[in-house]
């Protein structure tokens, strides 16, 4: 019974880790962008989908697509007014833009959490369960709605498997993250490559808030926490690598929730953090790093 | 030349005359209305600190209304500690120091009430707290009396918060539903070490045999283990102790569908918004409070709280609320009672007299020989709580029986044997 729990529950939150790093991963890989706003995009995504559902009077069903909008408007809100001027600067030198454009990020981050927490309170929201009431798996009672969070992760990051391997946009996508150059010189747009890099790392966050709403619950306290998140997964797998962050958000949601189970509540977050120490000394690049 | 110095000969007496004329003025402005100033820090954003500043803002309108305090106008002046010990200090001795107040009513977190009150002390500053539990600030008045007089703890102690779930427990779970078990289950902070001490003390003494006890770091947000930990051991009820979590609970309590009951204290469950922030998952959910909407515990409960949704958007106030505003009449009280003096010493006299009944019962406080020396006098004709029940969006009260209003009922999904009628 125990083990069956603990399996169906990591494969709950691994999935929405997933989410989150893939998108997190993407940035990177594509235009070299650690965004440590990423939590913040999420709990925009959260937030507003909360509101539009309860206090605007929309509903779960409707509100819930609209909160991913949210999340790809702050996303764009992030590259077009924090990452890409920083990008652009005359005013900075190249080899100090990265550091610019994280400090840039990390502060933006911040905003938005302290900006939210004074419109929305710390209070965490949750939303509704888009599917409500429990199903029995082999004696084992799981909310349909965990359920359903795991298969819409796997759907979405099948769709995006399909796109970047089959579509002529997804393999430019691919192709800029290994050698930029080598792709204008092939007469490809950058910006518009990065545009939609942004485009879909807007969509994959806001699914990832909106969802982690219903399953656990957010408050602008998470924000933080979001973000080294997923920062520890991507490092993990290996920046820039997709399947990595894959594997290793895996690892990391079993781990949490086999020490929560098992250890103690109190500890979850401690194993993963001693895995990234541990890779980080023995195996610098992740998992499956390239750089 | 004689001109020019009788103009300023004139110029000087007029000058002289203003002033004289507005020292004068002021002088008897000071004696007739200068405002009495009472700081009131509390935690703004947290879905129960919220109430403590309204409802103290409610009380101050009120007595000015009726001519204030001795013809002096009381002024709240507000700060957001913003659930920090250290910003609640900062307040604290700002607030003393440069806005010179005479008196401060702050937070319903033991850790920031207890980070406050050595400043209480060091400043000599009255500072009642209207909502934290732990049973080490009025220790600290017991242990220390000539520097810490200056502290009241302006709520039940965590000792007597669990005696009164126990009594609650013995008389509704055991004696109605014939509950047998349950599990303890607290978040890791400073008001739940006496709590769980005495849950533990009181809890078999009821009837209910304690099976476990769960404490979890504040910071929880997943806590399907710890649901999954305390029905591994079957117990008949869990007896909770939150404050500074609740709605992630409560709403994973309701999409798991755990098929048993929460009572115990769950501090964000006794404000009416609450049913808002959890979509409606906490039906079912018990709670003890210090009151509910439509319960008089005194004449003065429900006008109070009809007037403060009037107020405030329709929202009652969370269990801090009723204490914050009692605390301001009691503190226009005690400076009535000493002739509009509020040097710190005759205030700690006059408060230590209070007799006031307000609306939650009859206030007085314990003194310097007893145990919890200047908390809140326990038992029946003084402040018990109540326990109240989410019902179909409403708070029902379900014990003293003298104050219960309606019949305990649970959510489906929760496996109670029935009520013995």
């Amino acid at each position: 019974m125990l083990p069956l729990q603990i399996l169906i529950d990591g494969f709950a939150i691994s999935s929405l880790y997933a989410l989150g790093a893939i998108g997190f991963t993407l940035i990177f890989g594509v235009s070299g962008v650690l965004n440590l706003s990423h939590g913040g995009v999420m709990l925009i995504a959260a937030l507003l989908g909360w509101a539009l559902a309860g206090e605007a009077g929309l509903g779960t069903y409707i509100a819930t697509p609209l909160g991913v909008i949210c999340g790809m408007i702050a996303a764009f809100i992030t590259y077009f007014m924090v990452v890409r001027p920083i990008q652009n600067s005359a005013a900075i030198p190249r080899e100090e833009k990265e550091i610019f454009v994280l400090t840039g990020t990390l502060l933006w981050g911040i905003m938005i959490q302290q900006g939210m927490a004074y419109l929305f309170s710390d209070n965490p929201i949750t939303m509704r369960p888009l599917i409500p009431g429990v199903a029995s798996v082999a004696g084992v009672r799981v909310p349909y709605n965990e359920i359903m969070i795991a298969v819409v992760c796997w759907v979405v990051i099948g769709l995006l498997w399909l796109f970047v391997n089959r579509t002529k946009a997804g393999k430019a996508l691919l192709a800029a993250s290994m050698n930029p150059r080598g792709l204008t010189l092939l007469g490809f747009e950058l910006s518009r490559i990065y545009l939609l890099a942004w485009t879909l790392y807007g969509v994959l966050a806001g699914i990832a808030g909106v969802l982690l709403a219903s399953f656990l619950g957010v408050s602008t306290n998470n924000t933080g926490q979001l973000t080294a998140s997923a920062f520890s997964i991507v490092v993990l797998g290996g920046l820039g690598s997709v399947s990595g962050s894959l594997m290793a958000a895996y690892v990391v949601g079993y781990l949490e929730t086999v020490t929560a189970y098992l250890i103690a509540p109190t500890l979850r977050p401690l194993p993963a953090l001693l895995l990234l120490v541990l890779v980080v000394y023995v195996r610098p690049q992740g998992f499956l790093g390239r750089r | 030349m004689s001109k020019g110095k009788s103009r300023r000969g004139m110029s000087t007496v007029i000058a002289t005359g203003t002033v004289m004329a507005g020292l004068g003025l002021s002088a008897t402005a000071h004696a007739a209305g200068e405002p009495i100033k009472i700081g009131v820090i509390s935690e703004e954003s947290a879905v129960a600190g919220a109430s403590i500043s309204k409802a103290a803002q409610l009380a101050a309108e009120e007595i000015n209304a009726k001519g204030g305090v001795d013809g002096r106008q009381i002024q709240i002046i507000a700060y957001d500690d913003h659930s920090s010990a250290s910003d609640g200090v900062r307040a604290f001795q700002r607030a003393a120091s440069q806005d010179k107040v005479v008196a401060i009513i702050g937070s319903y977190i033991s850790e920031v009430a207890l980070a406050m009150e050595p400043w209480s002390a060091r400043l000599k500053m009255p500072f009642i707290t209207p909502g934290a539990a732990s049973n080490e600030i009025s220790k600290r008045v017991h242990d220390d009396y000539a520097n810490y007089k200056y502290t009241f703890h302006g709520w039940m102690t965590s000792a007597f918060i669990a005696q009164s779930i126990c009594d609650f427990s013995h008389d509704v779970l055991v004696g109605e539903f014939k509950m047998k078990t349950t599990v303890v289950m607290s978040e890791d902070a400073a008001w739940t070490k006496p709590l769980d001490e005495r849950y533990l003390e009181c809890l078999p003494k009821a009837g209910l045999k304690v099976l476990d006890h769960i404490r979890f770091n504040p910071d929880t947000s997943d806590f399907t283990p710890i649901f999954n930990q305390i029905e591994a051991k079957h117990p008949d009820t869990i007896t909770t102790g939150i404050s500074h979590v609740g709605v992630q609970p409560t709403v994973q309590w309701h999409d798991q569908q755990v098929p048993i009951p929460m009572s115990g204290q769950s501090s964000q469950a006794t404000t009416t918004s609450f049913w808002k922030d959890t979509n409606g998952a906490t039906e079912g959910v018990i709670t003890a409070s210090a009151a509910a909407p439509g319960v008089a515990m005194t004449p003065k409960t429900v006008p109070f709280v009809e007037s403060y949704q009037k107020h405030f958007a329709g929202v009652s106030p969370a269990y801090d609320g009723f204490t914050s505003y009692d605390l301001v009449y009691i503190l226009a009280d005690a400076i009535h009672r000493n002739q509009g003096s509020t040097d710190p010493d005759k205030m700690v006299d006059a408060l230590e007299k209070t007799d006031y009944v307000g609306t939650i019962g009859r206030w007085q406080f314990y003194g310097k020989n007893d145990q919890f020396t200047h908390a809140l006098k326990y038992g029946e004709g003084y402040i018990t709580g109540i326990n109240l029940q989410w019902q179909n969006g409403k708070q029902v009260a379900i014990w003293p029986k003298s104050v219960a209003n309606g019949k305990v009922k649970f959510p489906a999904f929760v496996k109670v044997q029935a009520a013995a009628n």
